[in-house]
């Protein structure tokens, strides 16, 4: 009871915050951290059950170009547009999914597959450029007339509806966390990942466990992409698709700690407010800097902390007597497996 | 009950399997022995799923599961066991029996129920029931029976039990042994009993068929197939190993 107060007040205190804290810079880095958190929280949904994917950028640029351009060239409004992007990317991962899964394709080789997947994505829409702007980017078109705010084109003046939306967004990412978390699937998928040979032989269908939790995975990235381009206005293939930006989603999941609930949260906070200050601060001076800051302690903190920061302090906290499990708590403490 | 027509294996050039037949009758124990490298445990990849068969076909209660994916055939009633345990060691022991009682046999709807089947093959099996136990805690012994506790929760009428004994002393083989014909005249399941340890298997099994270099070498009761002398010559080599 009292957890769910605490949940209740956390919730509403970050509902609230847009009408309190007015600078509209923090607005905009927490409503990054939002959306990074979201997108976080997707690919660990697959990552900590061992299906590492390096190729998530694909399905971030693939759902968020399909949306834009069918709004530019079709007038088609978003609220359309997006499940049929989120549609494309889900048809994406059953192609390169099913075959992969099929055939056993595990482990690094998966990782190499999907790697090659997010550059795949980048190029084509370089090559596309009479509808993308290739490597320019493009915009949205404006809503016509002009409004502050059009529900119908998903475009707003004012950051705060677009705050609302990141966390809605986010919240709900979390809850589907938990449902899975749950169910028998994680435990079914905790299997897979040891042994599929052993898992199969106790009528587990191996192929659909994976390809389920991926089509989970790669739906709710494709969302995560169209809020980055709905909430900047702007899309650029290198920054929604391709190997950097995917490997930037892995690299957060771990840094904060892909096998816990709010792991991913963490890790987009710490990149997140991280990047913008060593930029804020070196500036234009000594370019590259905070770049090599960056990769620095992403080197340190994935040797001291493979499960992450936040389950780090998770395992921290559990060795004095342990507190009642909570929901995103990984049943797992055990370093040695 | 089971009806394994000519099956062979091949794994490139090597011929694992050489064109084995053999029939399992509703209710009883048969014992599979040979030699190290003999196909046993092939003969069990191929029937479980495992692997597909390069030729030949098998039936189960009258319906051909040849080419038929692991999980499929687990679900029409055959459960298996390996060699060498292979628990999950990210789940606790509950948990891993939990699983395969919810995801072997479709009777089971609900997660509650499986985590109760569990409970009770677990104590059938004679390993803790609680929540809180590791795999990681259990001993040799401990993890070949997990491996039969989980292969019994699906609810099967054909348990293949791989080398249920290696590695285990006397008084756990014996144990071991009495469990296996516990379930065979207690629970009704059929069971096919692949083996290296003679002395134990002679006492339990109803019939032995003998494998080596992957062909059949003999079949029969277990005092025609100790007396063998071809059984005996090309599979005991020493009179040891019938101790």
């Amino acid at each position: 009871m009292k957890r769910y107060l605490l949940i209740a007040a956390a919730v509403s205190i970050l509902a609230l915050l847009p009408l309190f804290l007015v600078p509209v810079y923090y607005l905009h880095l927490l409503i990054l951290v939002l959306i990074w958190s979201f997108i976080g929280t997707s690919w660990s949904l697959m990552g900590k059950f061992g299906i590492v994917s390096l190729g998530h950028g694909a399905f971030l640029g693939i759902g968020v170009y399909a949306t834009t351009v069918l709004w530019n060239f079709q007038g088609l409004t978003p609220w359309i547009g997006i499940p049929i992007g989120i549609a494309l990317a889900l048809l994406l991962a059953l192609l390169i999914g099913y075959p992969a899964f099929r055939f056993r394709v595990v482990g690094h080789y998966f990782a190499l597959i999907t790697l090659a997947l997010g550059e795949v994505v980048r190029l084509s829409i370089i090559a596309a450029r009479n509808i993308t702007g290739g490597s320019l980017g493009m915009t949205p078109d404006r809503v016509q007339p002009p409004t502050d705010v059009s529900w119908y084109a998903l475009q707003f003046s004012d950051k705060r509806y677009f705050y609302v939306i990141a966390l809605l967004c986010w919240l709900g990412a979390l809850l589907i966390w938990r449902w899975v978390n749950r169910s028998m699937t994680r435990p079914a998928l905790e299997a897979i990942s040891e042994d599929e040979v052993a898992a199969a032989s106790m009528g587990i269908h191996v192929t659909s466990h994976k390809l389920r939790i991926t089509l989970l995975s790669a739906g709710m990235t494709a969302l995560g992409g169209i809020l980055l381009g709905l909430y900047n206005q702007y899309l650029n293939p290198s920054s929604l698709s391709g190997i950097s930006i995917s490997l930037e989603i892995v690299f957060l999941s771990i840094v904060g700690g892909m096998y816990s609930m709010l792991g991913p949260t963490i890790g987009a906070i710490i990149t997140i407010v991280f990047r913008e200050s060593l930029r804020t601060y070196f500036g234009v001076s000594l370019a590259g800097m905070s770049e090599s800051i960056y990769g620095l302690l992403l080197i340190v903190s994935i040797i001291f902390m493979p499960r992450g920061i936040y389950g780090a302090v998770e395992t921290w906290l559990k060795r004095e007597p342990p507190p009642s499990t909570s929901a995103g708590a990984d049943p797992d403490p055990d370093p040695s497996s | 009950m089971l009806v394994v027509d000519s099956i062979s294996k091949s794994f490139g050039g090597f011929l694992a399997v050489n064109r084995v037949s053999f029939e399992v009758q509703e209710g009883e124990i048969l014992g599979l022995i040979g030699p190290n490298g003999s196909g046993k445990s092939t003969v069990f990849n191929l029937i479980s799923g495992a692997h597909k068969v390069t030729g030949g076909s098998i039936r189960f209660e009258g319906r051909n599961i040849t080419g038929l994916t692991p999980d499929k055939i687990c679900h029409l009633g055959i459960a298996r066991t390996f060699q060498i345990p292979r628990p999950f060691k990210k789940l606790s022991l509950l948990e891993n029996v939990t699983l395969s009682a919810y995801f072997g046999d479709d009777a089971l709807r609900s997660p509650e129920e499986a985590r109760d089947r569990a409970r009770k093959v677990l104590e059938i099996i004679g390993l803790p029931t609680d929540d809180r136990t590791e795999v990681t805690t259990l001993g040799a012994a401990g993890l070949k029976k997990l491996e039969l506790a989980r292969a019994l929760s699906t609810q099967p009428r054909l348990l293949l039990a791989d080398e249920s004994l290696g590695g285990l002393d006397h008084q756990e083989m014996e144990q071991a042994a009495d469990t296996l014909n516990h379930i065979r005249t207690e629970l009704g399941i059929t069971i096919v009993w692949v083996e290296h340890i003679m002395g134990v298997l002679m006492r339990v099994v109803d019939r032995v068929m003998v494998l080596d270099y992957g062909e059949k070498i003999a079949e029969g009761l277990p005092k025609e197939i100790a007396n063998d002398p071809k059984v005996i010559e090309v599979y005991l080599g020493n009179q040891q190993a019938l101790a």
